[in-house]
């Protein structure tokens, strides 16, 4: 038997009620430009027979994947570094609070402009746009790290890359996932608009061919299709993996 | 076995004018063991931090087997170390705490599991430290410290702040597990009697900067209990003698005394 919990009922509900309000509006205004929960549907279906919905929302999460990826590794080791000397801190703020106040059009013209309509502009933008934020999150992790924890594993000895590994990490985890959630939902928005300036695949340069042909259904069912990604990498990826990394905390 | 010689010139820490230590000095033969005995805030927990090689800023020298100890690359030596507070890493379970130290050592798990077996944890090696009691985990920083099988045994201070039956088995199963292995123990503590009742020999520092004013070696053999007669008399008599010179640690010690006279009259 799977057992369903009150909450995931009531997550159906409220999913049902938004179909059921939009499906109302439609039919009352009868304007192609908002169309109802059927048509999105059916739009959806023929994108996806087509093709054409799987190979750009593909291509887009390859875009997120690799800034995504970069991001995180650079912010991290950054917020490491900052939040464990205090000078180099000093040294950087500045730098830091420009970059994370810095619009996120700004960065992606320039990039653009320096290194053409690249793919490897595409995605620095995105990654430059994101990094700030993880070096902010990561830092005030790295400043509440326990020394004396770390000087357990220097009584005994440990291997740098177990001491890092048991010990110093895992007081980082929650705010790496913290970083890490935020990180996505960003890098999802900037990496559409990197589409949308400066390359011919994805979900971002789809999305303006549609408001070129003012295809407000195919923006919708695409719109849906994203969500439904979005939806699917938290419950399979992110919350099994903060299950997982704190699970210790609500034994 | 290690035998240990602390050559402590001088140890200040920087930013502060005054000095920590200074002209410290003691031996431990192979296999002794040491209770270190000084009021709070004398340096203890300095004196084991430089003889674990945590802090090497100090003028002087620490030898291990007449070897100093910036060899501690060349001449490896195994230490265990208990702290003031157990420091189990609370996302890791009682298992994995103590095989966090057995790196790279292909019977690890069956020698935490003996360990934790010793310390009477069997049955909790799944629970997180958090899930313990505050006694419950100081077992499991035991068995970690023993785990290593240690040559040099570094204790701070570590059955403060636990109730006095607890404190008692804890030291029970410490001296069980040392006369199994026997390290060179190093134990800082400033209760007189747990000193009396543990150690073989009992260093008494000097309020800061700490230096050795007395040693006395304790003959009484063990299993002492700190309330008995044994530890009482030499109890007594140092606190006759030396006054002026326990007097750091009189008042903690008196307290405990007048303690154990109410309960025994009632």
């Amino acid at each position: 038997m799977i057992h369903v919990s009150r909450n995931t009922w009531l997550r159906g509900l409220s999913l049902v009620g938004f179909l059921v309000i939009w499906q109302v509006i439609a039919l009352t205004l009868k304007d192609p430009l908002v169309p109802g929960p059927d048509v999105v549907l059916a739009s959806l279906w023929q994108h996806g027979v087509d093709g054409d919905l799987f190979y750009n929302l593909g291509v887009t999460l390859l875009r997120v994947l690799a800034s995504f990826i970069i991001a995180m590794f650079f912010g991290t080791a950054i917020g490491i570094i900052m939040g464990r000397y205090p000078r180099l801190d000093a040294g950087f703020d500045g730098v830091l609070v420009l970059g994370l106040n810095t619009p996120a059009l700004v960065t992606i013209i320039l990039c653009y402009i320096w290194f053409g309509l690249t793919e490897v502009a595409a995605i620095t933008a995105v990654a430059l746009n994101k990094i700030p934020n993880t070096v902010v999150t990561v830092r005030e992790g790295a400043r509440a790290v326990d020394r004396k924890l770390l000087e357990v594993a220097d009584a005994f000895d440990l291997r740098p890359v177990l001491k890092l590994r048991k010990v110093y990490l895992p007081q980082l985890y929650p705010y790496l996932m913290a970083a890490a959630r935020s990180g996505l939902a960003l890098i999802w928005k900037i990496v559409l608009v990197v589409e949308l300036l400066g390359r011919s695949n994805g979900v971002g340069f789809e999305l303006s061919t549609f408001f070129q042909f003012f295809d407000i259904t195919s923006i919708l069912a695409y719109t849906l299709a994203f969500a439904g990604v979005v939806l699917l990498i938290e419950a399979v990826l992110m919350r099994p993996l903060d299950q997982r990394l704190n699970g210790w905390r609500t034994v | 076995m290690i035998e240990l010689k602390v050559r402590i010139r001088r140890k200040t820490f920087p930013g502060k004018p005054a000095d920590v230590l200074a002209g410290l000095a003691f031996d431990a033969g192979a296999g002794e063991f040491i209770a270190l005995v000084g009021p709070s805030g004398a340096g203890k927990t300095t004196i084991l931090n430089l003889v674990g090689g945590l802090d090497r800023d100090m003028e002087g020298e620490i030898l291990i087997n007449g070897q100093p100890l910036t060899d501690r690359q060349t001449h490896p030596v195994r230490y265990g170390y208990m702290f003031q507070e157990p420091r189990l890493m609370p996302w890791l379970t009682v298992e994995d705490n103590v095989r966090l130290v057995l790196d790279g050592m292909h019977d690890s798990t069956e020698r935490a599991r003996q360990l934790l077996r010793e310390v009477e944890l069997e049955g909790n090696e799944r629970s997180f430290p958090r899930q313990l009691s505050g006694g419950m985990q100081r077992r499991v920083a035991l068995a970690r410290a023993f785990a290593v099988r240690p040559m040099l045994l570094l204790m701070d201070e570590p059955f403060i702040s636990l109730d006095a039956p607890t404190a008692a088995r804890l030291r029970e199963q410490l001296l069980i597990l040392w006369e199994e292995l026997r390290p060179t123990v190093l134990f800082v503590t400033h209760d007189l009697r747990e000193a009396l009742s543990v150690a073989d020999r009992v260093i008494f520092l000097s309020g800061s900067p700490a230096r050795v004013v007395k040693e006395l070696r304790i003959d009484v053999p063990r299993p002492r209990d700190p309330y008995g007669k044994a530890v009482t008399d030499i109890h007594t008599g140092l606190l006759q003698a030396h006054p002026d010179l326990l007097s750091g640690l009189a008042n903690g010690s008196r307290g405990e005394v007048n303690e154990h006279s109410e309960r025994r009259s009632a």
